[in-house]
């Protein structure tokens, strides 16, 4: 324990025992808990308020709410600020980081700065092309990958050093997690990738939206074949679908998005599509929760905060284990 | 070229024993490459290294060759650059996320390594790449640091005579050396 001013509590606590983070998501998947995490969109503004009001309608339902990193290579505030924000409002946050726009100089100061912040969830991922963004002439930086990044925040973590050896005074509490696209080529290869991961030194995974669900059970199968739902706790990836036309469009224009024909047909023959998309999302979610070795779902709905409450509550999975609610103060 | 490069993966067996056969040359060249001086050889090997890998794998001369651990498929030529994966955005048949008319290099590595016999080691974690080695020679850094890990192998009798014999090291270091003898004193014969 480091020692504090006037016997307040240490602003950077001990973590409790079998766990390497203390943060609650980490918490609550050991404690077995179906988990449920979901993204806030971030504002393309400098008010604070603009966050607490994007997390207000996530932070009823949610264990986690992550906050992305420039995602889709398109510029919005940045992840760390989302971050730090709701942290010290009392949220439990997934800090995303990409390895597109910064180099391992910024990354690992980054890191440091959200743990002392109050972050304690991070996301490691390789990040969209620049090309795919509204800013395609930026410089691509992709100094790490994905898998190196894990490795090098484990090695903070756990060793207490830079990648350069230079020793970390008070190391990162992280939970440390990754992202994994099962329905997305090369099929077969995505489990063993996965398993490169958690060799890394992933603790958790959030998958990208699945919406074929055979698809899915096929990769868990691999999955748990290869023991990696015991080594890491893996949260599939579902959001709803707005309308066909929406899901052509993104189907073809957002990178590693797989949407069967049969799903967007679906909502398209519906009379009232947007509600389709929803109950599609709603249905998912309770055919994905039965699948052995998942540990919750993580649930993504573009600008349509409101409608992840309404999915979840719809799902029937608030009851599955429920736990203290996350409330800012 | 794309064409040669899509060649090499599809034969990356071939190649895998081409790569391990060069490498032993490589090593057993080692006392001469010491005797010459790696400085000084490296420009010119370098070069050849380059025209070579270039033509067949369309190197971008890392310094830093995983090619054994990826399928003979050259992770530099992924517009990410990733050297420990495909990301998550490669396009239906397999095609590359940012240029979408490439083979994504991850689909080809991992159908390289399906064909080789240490395959398996796709599976490693790589470290990010180290951007001041850029421009040299990997043949000869591989050589020079397998050749030393050989020669220190031959001195781990030694070492292990030193660990075992803790108290001798430490009261009659001669009873149990741990330093490398001199060149005078290898090599001989009881009289």
């Amino acid at each position: 324990m480091t020692e504090t001013l006037f016997g307040a509590p240490p602003r950077y606590p001990d973590v409790p025992d079998g766990q390497v983070s203390g943060s609650r998501l980490e918490k609550a998947l050991r404690a077995g808990k179906f988990v449920i995490t979901s993204e806030l969109n971030p504002p393309d503004s400098a008010d604070p308020d603009d966050v607490y009001q994007a997390a207000q309608p996530l932070g009823e339902v949610v264990d986690a709410i992550n906050a992305t990193d420039a995602s889709g290579a398109n510029c919005h505030m940045s992840s760390l600020g989302i971050s730090a924000l709701l942290s010290q409002s009392g949220y439990d946050v997934v800090y995303q980081v990409s390895c597109r726009d910064r180099n391992r100089i910024a990354i690992q100061g980054d890191v440091l700065g959200a743990a002392a912040l109050g972050v304690r969830n991070v996301l490691c991922l390789t990040g969209d092309g620049v090309g795919a963004g509204d800013q395609p002439g930026a410089k691509p930086v992709f100094d790490f990958d994905s898998i190196s990044l894990l490795r090098t925040l484990r090695t903070m973590r756990d060793q207490g050093v830079f990648l350069s050896g230079r020793k970390i005074t008070r190391p990162p509490k992280l939970f440390l997690g990754a992202a994994e696209n099962p329905c997305v080529t090369p099929h077969e290869w995505r489990p063993e990738r996965l398993a490169k991961k958690v060799e890394a030194g992933a603790d958790f995974i959030q998958t990208n939206y699945i919406y074929d669900v055979p698809l899915f059970e096929k990769f868990m199968a691999r999955v748990r074949d290869l023991g990696l739902d015991k080594r890491a706790f893996i949260l599939a990836g579902v959001g709803p679908i707005a309308s066909a036309k929406a899901a052509r469009w993104i189907r073809s224009n957002v990178p590693g998005i797989h949407i069967p024909d049969a799903v967007i047909d679906r909502v398209e023959q519906a009379e009232k599509p947007a509600e389709e998309g929803k109950r599609i999302c709603v249905e998912l979610i309770q055919q994905i929760r039965d699948i052995a070795g998942v540990a919750g779902i993580h649930v993504m709905a573009y600008r349509k905060e409101h409608l992840v409450s309404e999915i979840i509550r719809e799902a029937g999975v608030l009851q599955m284990g429920r736990r203290k609610i996350a409330q800012p103060t | 070229m794309y064409r040669i490069r899509l060649f090499a993966t599809r034969h990356a067996r071939a190649f895998e024993w081409l790569y391990a056969g060069l490498e032993r040359v490589m090593i057993a060249a080692d006392p001469v490459f010491r005797r010459i001086g790696y400085q000084r050889i490296e420009r010119p090997v370098a070069l050849i290294e380059r025209a070579a890998k270039g033509l067949l794998f369309d190197c971008k001369m890392c310094g830093q060759c995983a090619l054994s651990s990826t399928g003979m498929s050259c992770p530099m030529n992924c517009p990410k650059t990733l050297r420990n994966g495909p990301c998550g955005g490669v396009r239906p048949g397999g095609y590359c996320e940012v240029k979408p008319q490439m083979k994504c290099v991850w689909v080809l590595a991992w159908d390289g390594a399906s064909r080789m016999k240490n395959g398996d080691r796709i599976g490693e974690v790589l470290p990010p790449v180290d951007h001041t080695l850029k421009g040299s020679s990997a043949w000869l850094r591989v050589s020079r640091e397998k050749a030393a890990n050989l020669r220190s192998a031959t001195e781990a009798a030694r070492t292990v005579v030193a660990q075992s014999f803790p108290a001798a090291r430490r009261n009659e270091p001669s009873t149990a050396p741990l330093a490398p003898e001199p060149p005078a004193a290898q090599g001989r014969t009881e009289a």
